[in-house]
Parts: C-alpha cells; structure tokens; sequence
C-alpha cells in the first residue's frame, strides 16, 4: 500500500544518439492502472520494454517491489545475478502488438508451455489453468486450435491468456489493438477491462483514448522521451494543463 | 610420425610451383565458363522452345552427373572418338562446362534483377534494344553480378584437385606424388591445406565485403546510366 | 553391347553404396551443421569464434583434400585404420556439416523477433526458448537448402572413389580399366547418376516453392 509495485527513477534509454527515455520518474501502485499515451517516438513503448526487460537501460535504475530490476553493466553476468533476474522478471507479464503468438503450437500448449516449463508446474495442473483463463478470455471451444486458424482478436485474447498464465504481478499492454481490424477491437478491451476489475496493476500504452478514459486510474502523457503531464483521465483529457498535451488530444480528436 | 617443419619447407617451392598450375587453371575455367554461360543462359532465354529446351537440358544433365564423372568424359571418351586431349585442357573445358550452368544461372538473375522499369524508360527515351542493353540495363545487372561469381571462382578453385586423377601436375597431384614417395603425408597435406585457406579465405571475406558495398555499386551504375540516357 | 548387360549389375552395386553413403553422411553433416551454426550464435565469444574458425577452414580447402587428409593423415595420427566407408562419412559429414552450419544460422535468425520477445516476456529461459520456440521454427525454413546440399552430397560421393570407396564411380573406373568399353560405361555411370539425382532435385526445387507461397500466402497479423 506504501511501497509502489514499480518504480522509475531517472531512467534514460538512447539508441545510439537517439535519446527516447530522458530521466523518466514514475511511480506505480499496486492495483493501479496506469495508461500512456503520446505520439510515436515518445518513448511509451519503450518504457514497457524496459520494465519487461527486452531493452537495456543507460542510466537511472528501476525497481519493482522494491527490488533492482538491473541487467549489470559488466559483460559477464553471474550465475546468481541472472537468477536473480529472472526470478523479478517473472513478476512481469506483456502482451505485444503483434501478439506473437507460437504459431508451431495450438492454442493450449501456448498457454501451457511456459508454466509447466518456466514454473514446473505438471501438464494437467498446467493444462487446467489454461482451460480456466481460455474460458475467461471466451476461447474456451479453441483450445486445440492453431493460431493461424484464429481472427486477430481471438489471437490477441489468446496472447492475454497466456501471459496470465504466468500469475504476474504487473501487466504491460503494448498498443495490443493497434494490429488488429476494428470490429475486433471491442472483444480485447473487454478482457482487458474484465481484468482491471479484479484488482490486477496494469501499465497500458493505446490509443483508444474512450477505453482510456474508462479503464485509467491515472493517464500520462509522454512526449520525446519525458512525462509532459500526469493525472487522473477526467482532468487530463477534460481539462489538460500543458500545451504540448492539448495539442496531442487536439490532433488524435480530430482523426 | 613427427611433423617436420624443415620438410615442408624443403618442398614448398616444389609445391607452390604446382599450384601456379591451379591458379591459371582457375582462371582459364572461369574465362571458359563465363563465355560458355553466356550462350546458355542466351539459349534458356530464348524464344524458341527448342533452343530453351536445349538449353534446360544442357543445364539438368550437367547438374545431375558429378563433375568427376565429366571429367572422366573427356579424358577416356572423347580419345575414343578421335579428340585425345591433354589434361590441362582438359580441366579448363570440364570445369568451364560444369561451372557455365551455375554461371548461366547468375546471369538470369542478374537481368532478372533489373527493374522492368528502366528497360521500359529507356524505350521511352527511344534508346534501341543494344543502346539501352549498354547504358541502361547491363550497368545496373553487372554490379550484384560479381559476388556470385567471385564465389564460383572460389569453388573452381577448390574444385581443381579433382584433376590430380587424370594425372594433372597441380597442387593434389604433385602432393601425392611427394607423399607417394616419402610417406610423409602431414606435412604435404599441411602445405595443401595452407594455401588453399590462404587463397579462398581472403578471396571469399574480399567478395562479403564487395556484397555489402554492391548496393553502392549499384546506385553509381544507375546514376551512370542515367546520365549517359540524356546524351543519346 | 552384352558386356554392359553383364556389367549393369556391377554398376547398380555401385550405386547402393552412392545411397549408401550418402544416406549415412546426412546424419553426421546434421548434427555438425545443428552444433556449429547454434555454435556461431552463442553468447560466448570464445564459441564464436571456435565454430567460426570451424566454418572457414572446411569451406575454404577443397572436399577432395579433405577426404585425402582424413583417409591418409588421420591413421598416422590417431593410430586407428578406419574403414574407407567410415572414413569418407566423416570427411564429408565434417565438411557438408559445415555448409549446413550456415543454413541453420540464417533459419534461426530468419525466425521472428517477437516470438524471442514472447518467451521473454513469458520468463523463459535462452535454451527453452531455443527448444521449443525458435528451432522447431527455424527447422522448416531450413529443409530446402538441406535438400539441396543433400543432392551435391550424393554427386560428392562420386569422389570417396578416390579413397577406395566402392560406390558408383569406383566400379565405373573399375570396369572402365579392365573391358575398355568406356563409352558405354560411362554412359551407364552417367545415366545411373542422372535417375538418382534428377527426380531429388526436383522434389527439393517443389519443396522450395511450397514454402515460398506458404510464407507468402500463410501471413495472418
């Protein structure tokens, strides 16, 4: 309740010469659902892939639970630094944009796979877990379907599943409806919505600003690599302080 | 069996004579292989089906049988027929055939490469077929060409100890015949091994280099290209 | 003309071995492609470079030698006298398997980032990502180029002739030196290669374009 889940604390992230995290600091609370939005190069997704470990971060450091999320510096890592890391990155869990689903597997090995190989979890245990959280996401009737026989959304909902199967503490949600036609749009943030109901912490990066509006504890807004503006949905998109923020709701309401 | 050192020096100047031998085989094969392929990727390209059916076939039937089974043509059926050649000649003609299909092959793709594009604006710019073939089309197809190319040269090269079975005084052959006599097979085997690594591995990170900086090549050939298209 | 009725069968015994050898050279060239391309790809530099020098030094000296090296240098030095047929599924497994490292190299890059990128997010480890996301992917981009580099695999078996290897070519020179009926011979040899080669490489080129229009046609976002 006192300690935030996450934790940025002057985080940078360059590619290159390209700065796109400049000295981010942002606290996140347990059951809270925070939402970011902004222009492409920003820096959202980045964010996410930081926490989620898939980028390495050039300065600042941050921590989840209290603990440093850190790749150390030096080339050779430990034995012990790497359990170390894995042990916190399994407290993370993401949805991609492209759901990068494992096209090779039906369905119900994606959901499987990882807990019976990642949590040594025994294949009816784990196979029970995944029929529980397919029938939640209502894909309970393709669970031995491949992905190429699933529509983008049903895919999608499938990637959601999967990644619960893990019993994350964080969910990261990266741009999950970009990809996908917009008929199909409303069946994910249903899920999405269904989940933010049961109490889990969420980091969501959209563009569907309604979705964000109902689903968001508190809305950010990011800009070149820094948090322009934070707050709760109704003041940051009635009643935004910063112009760069208002030029962004401008532009994004006018398409 | 130990390894002597002083061995191998004492006939390496016996050895890189021999492989004088397969340098200028090599190269007289690439010579007789990139002409041949000429004609045969002309005969496939062709728009008689005979002559593209000859030369389909020409290409399957080298591909299927080995290149020793070729050479072996040419040494012990040809005299049969009066054509008794030597097996120099041998090895620059049965290499040349064998490699003309792979050769025939980067041509094709070559052109093939070409975006229809430039053939069409140089018909705009009223360039007749040969014109457009020298300012257009062939100094955009020949740049990605060489890569491969410079690749088959490599594996000619390390195609030539072949030729040690028809008696062929090149590196294999003239190794043997030392190691026949002395036994002392390491070592020649060593002198081999070394200056085959020695030519084909800086020949073949030469050739990764020009296949970065074939895309360059080819921007340059085009601005070529285009600038000789306004002078016709 | 009755000669070759009487050597066909002859010849044909040659050319079980050609299979012969070849069928036993795939595995051998597998496992050493599997092990040296994963080899190029490992976060060890030390392995990198290991495999790396591996690559170079069987692609840039000629097979022939090689089968040569194996069959006269490696009895010295070992002390072992192994069998020309053992001795050449070695040399051309080592040497094939090295061609085939570059194969498996660029079908494990060839798979999708986002599925490295899932098995991260899904916490799994580099090698369980490696065993059951990225290989069994990789695997089906890589059988075409295998098939190909089988079929010169069976022509390359023509040179085991050379180290005493009884297959087709063996038999051919063989009956080519003792009845003189070259012409004929040679065809027949010629002929035999053609049957065996022929219809494997089209099945291979079949092969390639099925997966070109499945990666093609098979794309769902």
């Amino acid at each position: 309740m006192s300690e935030p889940i996450v934790r940025f604390l002057r985080v940078d992230k360059s590619y290159g010469k390209l700065q796109v995290l400049r000295g981010i600091d942002l606290d996140v609370a347990a059951g809270e659902k925070l939402v970011i939005v902004g222009a492409s190069g920003s820096g959202k997704t980045t964010l996410l892939r930081c926490l989620m470990t898939l980028e390495k971060i050039d300065g600042g450091v941050i921590e989840v639970e209290g603990e440093v999320l850190g790749l150390p510096k030096t080339a050779d890592r430990q034995a012990a630094d790497e359990r170390r890391l894995r042990r916190i990155r399994g407290k993370i869990g993401m949805v991609f944009q492209q759901f990068n689903l494992f096209p090779h597997m039906t369905v119900l090995r994606n959901v499987t796979e990882a807990p019976i190989h990642v949590l040594g979890l025994s294949k009816a245990d784990a196979e029970a877990r995944a029929v529980g959280l397919l029938t939640k996401v209502g894909l309970e009737d393709k669970v031995h379907s491949y992905p190429s026989q699933l529509s983008g959304g049903q895919q999608q909902r499938v990637a959601i599943a999967r990644a619960l199967a893990m019993q994350p503490k964080v969910m990261l949600f990266d741009e999950v409806t970009s990809a996908l036609d917009p008929e199909l749009v409303g069946e994910v943030l249903n899920v999405i919505r269904q989940l933010a109901h049961e109490g889990m912490t969420m980091l969501i990066v959209t563009h569907e600003m309604g979705f964000a509006r109902s689903v968001a504890d508190r809305v950010i807004f990011m800009d070149r690599g820094t948090v322009v503006e934070a707050g709760p949905p109704e003041q940051l998109f009635e009643a935004p302080e910063h112009p760069r923020t208002r030029a962004f709701l401008r532009a994004v309401l006018e398409r | 069996m130990i390894f002597s050192w002083g061995y191998v020096i004492e006939i390496a100047p016996l050895m890189l004579h021999a492989a004088t031998t397969t340098f200028v085989m090599t190269i007289l094969s690439m010579a007789a292989a990139a002409t041949i392929g000429l004609f045969v990727a002309a005969a496939r390209a062709s728009r008689h089906r005979a002559v593209a059916s000859l030369g389909w076939g020409y290409v399957e039937v080298l591909r299927s049988v080995p290149l020793l089974i070729q050479i072996y043509f040419l040494f012990f059926v040809f005299p049969e027929f009066g054509l008794t050649l030597d097996a120099f000649v041998v090895g620059v003609v049965g290499l040349g055939i064998y490699y003309s299909t792979f050769v025939a092959e980067v041509y094709r793709a070559g052109l093939e490469a070409v975006p229809r594009g430039q053939r069409e604006a140089a018909t705009a710019l009223n360039m007749g077929g040969l014109r457009a073939l020298r300012s257009v089309i062939l100094p955009q197809a020949i740049p990605p060409m060489v890569p491969p190319l410079g690749n088959y040269l490599i594996e000619m090269f390390k195609a030539t100890p072949i030729l040690a079975t028809i008696g062929l005084h090149e590196l294999l052959g003239q190794g043997e015949q030392l190691a026949a006599d002395t036994f002392r097979y390491a070592e020649v085997f060593f002198l081999i091994a070394v200056v085959f690594l020695g030519l084909s591995y800086p020949s073949s990170l030469f050739i990764r280099w020009l296949e970065a900086h074939v895309s360059l090549g080819r921007q340059v050939a085009r601005a070529i290209a285009e600038a000789e298209a306004t002078v016709v | 003309m009755t000669d070759l009725a009487v050597l066909l069968p002859f010849l044909l015994q040659g050319a079980v071995l050609t299979v012969q050898v070849t069928v036993l050279t795939v595995p051998v060239a597998a496992l050493v492609a599997l092990l040296v391309g994963l080899g190029r790809l490992a976060p060890s530099g030390l392995i990198r470079l290991l495999a790396n020098v591996y690559l170079e030094v069987f692609r840039g000296t000629s097979v022939l030698v090689q089968l040569f090296v194996f069959f006269f240098v490696l009895p010295i030095l070992l002390g072992v006298r192994w069998s020309s047929m053992q001795t050449a599924v070695l040399a051309l497994g080592l040497n094939f398997g090295a061609y085939g490292s570059e194969v498996v190299r660029s079908a494990v890059l060839a798979v999708d980032r986002g599925q490295r990128e899932a098995a991260v997010a899904l916490n799994m480890s580099p090698l369980l990502t490696l065993r059951s996301v990225v290989l069994p992917q990789a695997f089906r981009l890589m059988l075409p180029p295998f098939g190909n580099y089988v079929i010169q695999l069976a022509k390359a078996t023509s040179l085991t002739s050379l180290v005493q290897v009884q297959e087709l070519s063996f038999n051919g020179y063989v009956a080519i030196h003792t009845t003189f009926q070259t012409t004929q011979i040679l065809t027949a040899v010629a002929v035999i290669y053609f049957v065996i080669v022929f219809p494997a490489s089209r099945a291979v080129r079949w092969m390639e374009r099925r997966q070109l229009r499945g990666s093609l046609g098979g794309l769902r976002s």
